[in-house]
């Protein structure tokens, strides 16, 4: 039912690799400012890379829970920190391979793409996943 | 507990035959033939056998049985490659898993001396006064009825109500509202839906079995007492590859002191069980002013209490309740320290206090697939027990309304709290007396009722099958004491020829997968034995296509 820390991981890059990459291919075009391709699938990358890091950080808070578990609402409302450290690292422009200064993508662009990748996959791994794969959450969350 | 409680096949039944008649082509069962059908209508046995039918000394006192051996003896032999033995919600999720994974009902017996799978479950949770109405303590996404756990309870609720409150609920759990739990009766309901979708009943053979004995080359026979003149003969056997034995819980043990006052004074209207039924307490409670004494600190005192405060807040009734404590829990805790809090690490500490120690389920819920259920996948022996005895302790949900209760009781002080161990109990005219020991000496607690909810679990070898498994099936004991299981949950120990025998449920706590004795459990356990089998050749293993066909028939209610 719960996933262990390799199954958030990997459950996590998955999602951004079929639903992300489903998001933004369709929002690209229609995102404000006008951003390319180039510039939302490196974010994309950023989401992936970061949230890796994210997991490892609250694997930590983890085992402060007696039952190792990390709540639903807790899954929703962590898109705040995420969300906020890229717009913090583009308004820095920290980020890499973008091809443009990252303080001149609109914001309101990340903030969109961003939120509707995130609530897709909140959304759809807190129930309908299980649709497709029963071996799923009782393996820990992982693919493979 | 609630969760917990599954499938004891015992004392319960009304014996009706579910057989079904013979089919146009089978014909009469010869007990000496390789193989039979598979079913145990009298009509289809051999006529007139020379010998009783029934097990006699050679066959008591082997290991291993010949077909020659069981023929010899009368005993009529039914051809079936699974049967699952118990008849509860443990058998219930494994044939549900089964059936999905496309095994058709011909090649599945249910042997079972209840009628339905939640009868066992239903007794005791009613008794234990969880009726339909209550919430049970189960998750929202364990559902007995739905392999997939999709939709949750939570969201079947919301729809059929149309009132999201109950996902909301979900959303903001355990923060800011109680763990989400399911409606008893919502529960046998779904349950209701799916053992009709399944064509459980075609499966099911109602008796007793006592007795699962290896056999040469290879499988088992699992030997039936059916209910009086259903059967031509006094037993029947079912020689099948593959057995899976979910009896649930072996019996309830009592405290010895509560047991031998009830002997001695043969007073069983005193003193209760809570999982005996016991309503004529509360009828008693609700005519005269009384004090109850409620033994236990679990999800049962828990019930008992709100049933007692309920009766006393809303009904009138005029009722002091005395709650001893063993253990008065009064902060951070886990099971292996009690009420020490500079013992328990930082890493492994849950809240705890007036008594009691609080957890949402039966276990820390990253047992269920999470990271305590890696950790203990990897443990044996004294480490695995270990972490047992650290997650475990008796405990209860800390539900918002129960600390209203209680708070209230304890202002107006007709709820009363002690902490001791009883050490003897004498009458006192229609009155009990205990006498508990507590760290300021003896102190007598004189109660017109007791309730015994330490829910005390009898050993496994008080069932008469896991006591022959472990004595002639080639059946061990796990670091807890409970039934051997592997990772698979094939009972170790038991493999025959290319026969394996399961086992799932309470009977297997203390294996390498920690939540056997609960609902996600049972389905956990289920899916690895559904797993194992698909390798060996019996059904499909479920992958993305057929687990998405399948859903959308449940979906839709079609019968498979």
């Amino acid at each position: 039912m719960l996933p262990t820390l390799n199954g958030r991981i990997q459950t996590r890059l998955f999602m951004l690799a079929t639903w992300g990459v489903f998001w933004t291919l369709v929002l690209t075009p229609i995102l404000p400012g006008d951003p390319d391709y180039r510039i939302t699938f490196v974010l994309l990358g950023v989401v992936a890379v970061l949230g890796v890091i994210w997991e490892l950080i609250y694997h930590a808070l983890m085992q402060f829970r007696w039952e190792k578990d990390w709540p639903t609402f807790f899954g929703f409302i962590t898109c705040i920190n995420e969300g906020a450290l890229i717009i913090l690292l583009l308004r820095l422009d920290l980020v890499p391979f973008l091809g443009v200064d990252g303080s001149d993508v609109d914001i309101w662009a990340f903030v969109i793409l961003f939120l509707v990748i995130w609530m897709s996959i909140w959304v759809w791994t807190n129930g309908p996943m299980r649709i497709f794969n029963v071996h799923w959450r009782f393996f820990g969350g992982r693919i493979v | 507990m609630d969760a917990v409680l599954s499938c004891r096949g015992t004392g319960l039944s009304s014996v009706t035959s579910t057989n079904r008649l013979p089919s146009e082509g089978e014909a009469a069962m010869d007990p000496n033939a390789p193989s039979v059908f598979p079913t145990t209508d009298m009509g289809n046995y051999a006529p007139a056998m020379p010998a009783a039918g029934d097990l006699n000394d050679q066959l008591l006192n082997s290991d291993f049985w010949t077909d020659e051996m069981v023929a010899a003896a009368g005993i009529p032999i039914v051809d079936v490659p699974f049967v699952t033995i118990g008849g509860g919600i443990g058998s219930f999720v494994t044939v549900d898993y089964l059936r999905i994974a496309g095994v058709p009902t011909d090649q599945i017996r249910v042997l079972s001396a209840i009628d339905f799978p939640w009868q066992t479950y239903e007794y005791l949770t009613r008794v234990s006064q969880i009726p339909r109405k209550e919430r049970i303590r189960s998750d929202s996404a364990s559902r007995p009825d739905n392999i997939w756990g999709f939709p949750s309870y939570a969201l079947s609720e919301a729809l059929k109500n149309k009132n999201p409150k109950t996902l909301w609920q979900v959303f903001v759990e355990p923060m800011w509202a109680d763990f989400y739990t399911p409606k008893a009766g919502m529960v046998f309901e779904s349950m209701e839906r799916e053992r009709r979708r399944i064509r459980y009943d075609e499966m099911l053979v109602k008796g007793l079995v006592r007795i699962v004995r290896r056999r040469y080359g290879g499988g088992y026979f699992s030997i039936l007492t059916p209910p009086d003149g259903v059967t031509g003969t006094k037993r029947v056997a079912f020689r099948s590859q593959f057995v899976h034995v979910a009896v649930g819980y072996p019996g309830l043990k009592y405290l010895p002191e509560l047991q031998a006052y009830r002997t001695e004074q043969n007073d069983y209207r005193h003193i209760v069980n809570a999982y005996e039924s016991h309503e004529h307490v509360y009828e008693r409670l609700m005519q005269y002013p009384s004090t109850v004494l409620v033994r236990g600190g679990g999800i049962v005192a828990s019930r008992v209490l709100q049933r007692l405060m309920d009766d006393r807040l809303i009904n009138g009734a005029n009722t002091t309740i005395v709650h001893l404590f063993r253990t008065f829990i009064n902060g951070p805790n886990d099971g292996n320290t009690g009420n020490n809090p500079t013992k328990t690490s930082p890493f492994m500490r849950r809240k705890g206090a007036d008594g009691w120690a609080y957890q949402g389920f039966n276990y820390p819920k990253s047992v269920w697939g999470g990271q305590l259920k890696r950790q203990m996948r990897k443990l044996e022996g004294e480490d695995r027990a270990r972490l047992y005895k650290t997650m475990g302790g008796t405990n209860t949900p800390y539900r918002r309304y129960w600390q209203k209760q209680m708070a209230q009781g304890r202002r107006e002080g007709w709820y009363q709290l002690a902490v001791g161990t009883v050490e003897q109990m004498t009458p006192n005219g229609e009155r009990i007396v205990s006498h508990v020991r507590t760290p300021q000496g003896m102190i007598p607690i004189e109660a017109d009722f007791v309730i015994d909810c330490t829910g005390l679990e009898a050993d496994v070898a008080e069932h008469r099958l896991l006591k022959d498994l472990l004595e002639h099936g080639g059946a061990g004991r796990n670091p807890v004491g409970r039934l051997d299981v592997d990772r698979t949950f094939e009972l170790r120990g038991t493999r025959s020829g290319n026969g394996v025998m399961y086992a799932s449920g309470s009977i297997t706590l203390g294996g390498y997968f920690p939540g056997v004795d609960t609902f996600l459990g049972l389905q956990v356990a289920a899916q690895e034995i559904a797993d194992d089998l698909a390798k060996r050749g019996f059904g499909k293993r479920i992958g993305p296509r057929r687990s998405l066909s399948q859903w959308l028939k449940w979906a839709n209610g079609t019968t498979i």
